[in-house]
C-alpha cells in the first residue's frame, strides 16, 4: 500500500503544467488534492512515470462568481463548500457537498480533481451534468470549453486529451424560480453512492440526473410531470441506465431506487 | 518549478508541532510514513492507507487531512500538527491534556485508542470552524473516522460538551 516509484514536479503555474503535459502526455498524471489519485497509487492501480503537482499554482487557486461559479483546478472542495453564500449561488452544490466523501477528504480534495477523475458514482460530475456546466481544458495549443455532457464519456473516461489540463469548471448559477434537490443512498455516510439523484425543477420543466448506475452521470429533460406520468418517465429512464449487479447492490435495486427516490424528490420540489 | 527524481533521496523541511524539522525521503514516500519514520511522530497511526479509516489524520496548516493521501514532498514548508503537539495548542498548562483529550477520557470515547489521535485532530479543526455544531454535524465530521471499539456515542458527547464549554468560556 505504498505508491510506486515516480518522478514528481511541483509547478508554480498552469503554463508550466501544460508544458509538462505536452511533453509527457499519458506518462504523466496531474496531482491536485490526490484524494482519488494517491489512493490509486497506494493500491498500484495507477502507475504514472511523472506526477505534476498543481496544488501550489496560484493562478489555478481561484473562484469567481459571475453568471457562473468558476472553480480553478487547485481549489479544494472545502473552499467552495464553505463559501458563505453557496446555497444561493449554486444550491445544488451546497446540497451535494455533505454527501461528498468526508470533512477530512473535502479539506484536501479538489472540485476539478473529482470532475477529471469522473467516477460514475461521484457527486460533483452529477451536479455539473444536471446544471449543464462547462469544463475548461487547456494545452500548449490553447483552451477549449466542453459541455459536461460531452466531457463524461464513460466509466472514469473523459474527453480530456493526454496533453490537456482540466483548468477550470463552471457551474451555472441558480436560475430564478428553479428549485434544486439532491439525495443519495450509499452503504455508509460518505461512501460512493449506489444511486445519487440531482434534480432541478423550474416552472415548466424538470431536469433529472442519475449517478452511480451507469458508467457516467445521465440527465433527462421532461416537462412538469406528476403522478403516473412521472412514474412512467422514471421507470423508462431507470431501464435505459444499463444498471449492473455488483457487490454493493443489484441492478434491480438500483432501478427501484431511481423510481422511488426520484418520485419522492421531484414531488418535494413540485 | 521543483523536480524530485525517483532515484534519489530528497530533503523535506517543515514545521512539526511548532518546531522546524527536516528529514529525507523518496519522492513517492507518503506523508504518514515520513512523519512516523523520518521524524518519529508515531502518534500518526496508519490504518487502511487509502483514505477511508481516518487514523492518519493530521493538521496541515491547521486543516484536518489524511496524511496517507499526501506525499511527503508536497508537505515542504507546511505547518504540521500531530497528536504529539495537540496538548500544546489546546491545553492551558504545559504537559496537561487539552480539553478535547480530557473530554474523550471522561466520556469513555476511546478503548484501544488507535483511531483517537485522528479524531482529536479532526475535531480540533472542526470546532474552530463550527463553534456551535449540531449533533448531526458532529456525526458528519466523524463519519471520516472508523472506530471499531466504542460505537461513537461517547465520542459525539465529548465533542459536543467541549463545544458548549468553549462557547461559555469555561474548560470542559
Amino acid at each position: 500500500m505504498k505508491p510506486p516509484a515516480l518522478d514528481y514536479v511541483r509547478v508554480d503555474s498552469a503554463e508550466e503544467a501544460v508544458a509538462l503535459l505536452g511533453e509527457h502526455g499519458d506518462d504523466a498524471r496531474v496531482l491536485a488534492g490526490g484524494q482519488s489519485l494517491i489512493a490509486l497509487l497506494n493500491m498500484r492501480l495507477a502507475n504514472p512515470r511523472l506526477l505534476i503537482d498543481i496544488s501550489r499554482a496560484p493562478d489555478l487557486d481561484h473562484v469567481s462568481a459571475t453568471s457562473v461559479l468558476a472553480v480553478g483546478a487547485a481549489v479544494t472542495q472545502a473552499a467552495v463548500e464553505w463559501r458563505p453564500h453557496l446555497a444561493e449561488e449554486v444550491p445544488l452544490l451546497a446540497q451535494a457537498f455533505p454527501h461528498l466523501g468526508h470533512f477530512q477528504t473535502r479539506n484536501r480534495g479538489t472540485v476539478c480533481g473529482s470532475i477529471a477523475h469522473a467516477d460514475p458514482s461521484a457527486e460533483l460530475p452529477l451536479v455539473l451534468s444536471v446544471l449543464d456546466g462547462d469544463v475548461v481544458l487547456r494545452s500548449v495549443k490553447g483552451r477549449r470549453i466542453v459541455k459536461a455532457e460531452d466531457f463524461f464519456t464513460g466509466m472514469l473516461v473523459t474527453a480530456r486529451a493526454p496533453d490537456e489540463l482540466l483548468e477550470e469548471v463552471r457551474f451555472p448559477r441558480a436560475a430564478p424560480g428553479t428549485r434544486y434537490g439532491f439525495t443519495e443512498v450509499g452503504m455508509r455516510h460518505g461512501d460512493f453512492a449506489i444511486v445519487a439523484l440531482a434534480v432541478a425543477v423550474s416552472r415548466s420543466a424538470i431536469r433529472f440526473g442519475v449517478g452511480g448506475v451507469g458508467g457516467r452521470p445521465v440527465a433527462a429533460d421532461w416537462p412538469r410531470l406528476a403522478g403516473s406520468a412521472l412514474e412512467d418517465a422514471l421507470n423508462q429512464l431507470a431501464w435505459t441506465l444499463d444498471a449492473q449487479d455488483d457487490h454493493h447492490a443489484s441492478a434491480q435495486y438500483r432501478r427501484h431506487l431511481v423510481r422511488t427516490l426520484g418520485k419522492r424528490l421531484v414531488e418535494e420540489l413540485s | 518549478m521543483r523536480h524530485y527524481d525517483r532515484d534519489r533521496l530528497h530533503r523535506v523541511a517543515l514545521t512539526l508541532n511548532g518546531m522546524p524539522r527536516e528529514g529525507h525521503c523518496e519522492s513517492r514516500t507518503l506523508l504518514s510514513d515520513f512523519l512516523r519514520h523520518a521524524l518519529g511522530a508515531t502518534g500518526v497511526h496508519v490504518g487502511c492507507e487509502h483514505g477511508v479509516c481516518g487514523a492518519c489524520t493530521v493538521l496541515i496548516d491547521g486543516v484536518a487531512q489524511r496524511s496517507c493521501l499526501a506525499l511527503a514532498v508536497s508537505a515542504e514548508a507546511r505547518d504540521i500538527r500531530t497528536i504529539e503537539g495537540l496538548a500544546a495548542i489546546e491545553g492551558p498548562i504545559e504537559g496537561e491534556l487539552g480539553d478535547l483529550q480530557s473530554a474523550f477520557r471522561r466520556h469513555h470515547a476511546l478503548q484501544c485508542g488507535f483511531c483517537t489521535a485522528g479524531m482529536l485532530l479532526s475535531a480540533t479543526d472542526f470546532l474552530r470552524r463550527v463553534p456551535a455544531p449540531s449533533e448531526a454535524q458532529v456525526r458528519e465530521m466523524l463519519s471520516g473516522h472508523l472506530c471499531r471499539c466504542t460505537g461513537y456515542t461517547g465520542i459525539v458527547q465529548a465533542v459536543l460538551e467541549v463545544a458548549a464549554a468553549r462557547r461559555e468560556g469555561r474548560r470542559a
